[in-house]
């Protein structure tokens, strides 16, 4: 598999009808971590991770891909609310691969073995759109990694879940960084920043402040706005 | 009350050339709405989903040729089909071909219109995903149309109303002739001229009640998707 690491951004800023959003961002995702990038709502943090997916331009800056401008496929990103198909489960996770180009006869195999690595098997047949949430968001997670990415995105997988589903999103994602994919991920939810994180990203008002090994920032943040943040007041 | 006494009378006794027409007038409509629709469904979804000039203005024209009279599309049509016409040298003329090209251009607009709306609102919830997973606007079109099938259907129903509802574009381009290009609408035009009142009426119950069943069946369609996929 070709290397697409590091991903690169440098100076990169994003303002939207000349709209300030991200500004000065360099950053560099070496692929070997689980990355987790805090901050307040409106602090960027969602638009910086559609940045490096690929799904917005940056205003200016550069975004690099191990050197290279062009947007690598072995890349994945679910969404706090998971976009179902209108088809069966199966039907859904197999749909990624087939925008892959994998062939038709090892699409159904690798789908059923995603679905069955995020424990849901059981549901292949049943239509995507009446499963439960947490449900629907295992089957987003299990559509990501039947592609085999290098790197998966997730933009706060578990907002939008009650505590039991969130779990085990949880449990699925460390199954995947575990597997070898590298990971960057926001969320609201700091007990699981600290149980996934090797480091933190912090944003704040479109600009990193801080970039620390998860435990040391747990224990200490470096930069002010992180603190207050992380003593739950609004900086 | 006579009319619906006829009319049932004529269905139970299996009149032959009320038969006949009935079924030239489902089979016209029906060939006009399937052939518009390979047209005007990918058409509808590349206005909800492409990027490119003059896109908006396409949607307002294609909106407002939703309203266009069948007459005038009748004629549109007999200018293209006559002899002089750039289709002229088929032959096609007030045959059962022709008022089924005729038809279909007269629907292409409302289904490529309401495909339009449709795939829109699904491609609204879409549009990230599929980019994410790196869809092309061909690959785009596809999934929309595929997924939003159960309501197409109904727009396909609304499309085989306005076809077999109208009268202007039939009669010009077909010419009314027995046997060969008289449907329904245009026997109750020409039994309401010559006086014969019940039996037209009789047309137009039974005409009511097709077009009626269409309704229920999309009706019925609705519900069960909304139903079984959410």
């Amino acid at each position: 598999m070709e290397n697409i690491f590091p991903l690169e951004l440098a100076d990169v800023c994003f303002a939207p009808n000349g709209v300030p959003v991200l500004g000065n961002i360099h950053l560099s995702i070496a692929g070997d971590a689980c990355t987790v990038i805090l901050g307040a709502n409106g602090a960027g943090k969602s638009v910086l991770m559609r940045i490096m997916h690929g799904l917005l331009a940056p205003s200016s800056g550069r975004l690099a891909w191990n050197g290279g401008e062009a947007r690598p496929s072995g890349q994945a990103l679910v969404f706090q609310r998971p976009v179902m198909l209108r088809r069966s489960a199966l039907a859904n996770v197999a749909y990624g691969l087939k925008l892959c180009g994998v062939p038709r006869i090892d699409r159904e195999r690798r789908a059923r073995q995603a679905l069955a690595r995020v424990g849901l098997a059981h549901l292949a047949e049943r239509p995507a759109r009446v499963l439960s949430g947490g449900e629907q968001q295992r089957i987003a997670l299990a559509r990501a990694w039947a592609l085999d990415p290098r790197i998966l995105f997730l933009d706060e997988p578990t907002a939008s879940l009650d505590p039991g589903a969130a779990r085990d999103v949880e449990r699925i994602v460390g199954d995947i960084r575990l597997a070898g994919t590298a990971i960057v991920m926001t969320t609201h939810n700091l007990g699981q920043a600290r149980r996934l994180a090797d480091e933190i990203v912090f944003l704040h008002r479109g600009r990193i402040t801080e970039r620390t090994p998860a435990p040391e920032f747990f224990r200490q943040p470096r930069s002010a706005e992180a603190e207050t943040y992380l003593k739950g007041e609004l900086p | 009350m006579d009319a619906f006494g006829i009319a049932l009378g004529l269905v139970v006794a299996g009149d032959a050339k009320l038969l006949a027409i009935i079924a030239l007038s489902l089979r016209v409509s029906l060939s006009a709405v399937l052939l518009a629709s390979l047209l005007a469904l990918p058409f509808g979804a590349l206005l909800a989903v492409g990027e490119f000039p003059c896109r908006r203005s396409l949607v307002v024209v294609v909106n407002g040729f939703m309203g266009m009279p069948a007459v005038v599309v009748g004629l549109l049509a007999y200018l293209l089909l006559s002899r002089a016409g750039p289709l002229g040298s088929f032959g096609l003329l007030f045959t059962p071909a022709a008022m089924t090209i005729a038809q279909a251009l007269l629907v292409m607009p409302l289904l490529a219109a309401l495909t339009r709306q449709i795939v829109a609102d699904a491609w609204r919830e879409y549009e990230e995903q599929l980019h994410s997973l790196g869809a092309t606007v061909g690959q785009a079109i596809a999934t929309l149309l595929w997924d939003t099938r159960y309501s197409l259907f109904t727009v396909l129903l609304a499309g085989f109303g306005r076809a077999i509802a109208e009268v202007g574009a039939v009669m010009i381009v077909g010419g009314n002739i027995d046997g060969v290009t008289r449907v329904m609408t245009t026997a109750i035009a020409l039994e309401t001229s010559k006086g014969d009142l019940p039996l037209a009426l009789a047309l137009g119950a039974i005409l009511v009640m097709l077009v009626l069943v269409v309704n229920a069946l999309t009706f019925a369609t609705g519900s069960w998707v909304q139903r079984k996929l959410g």
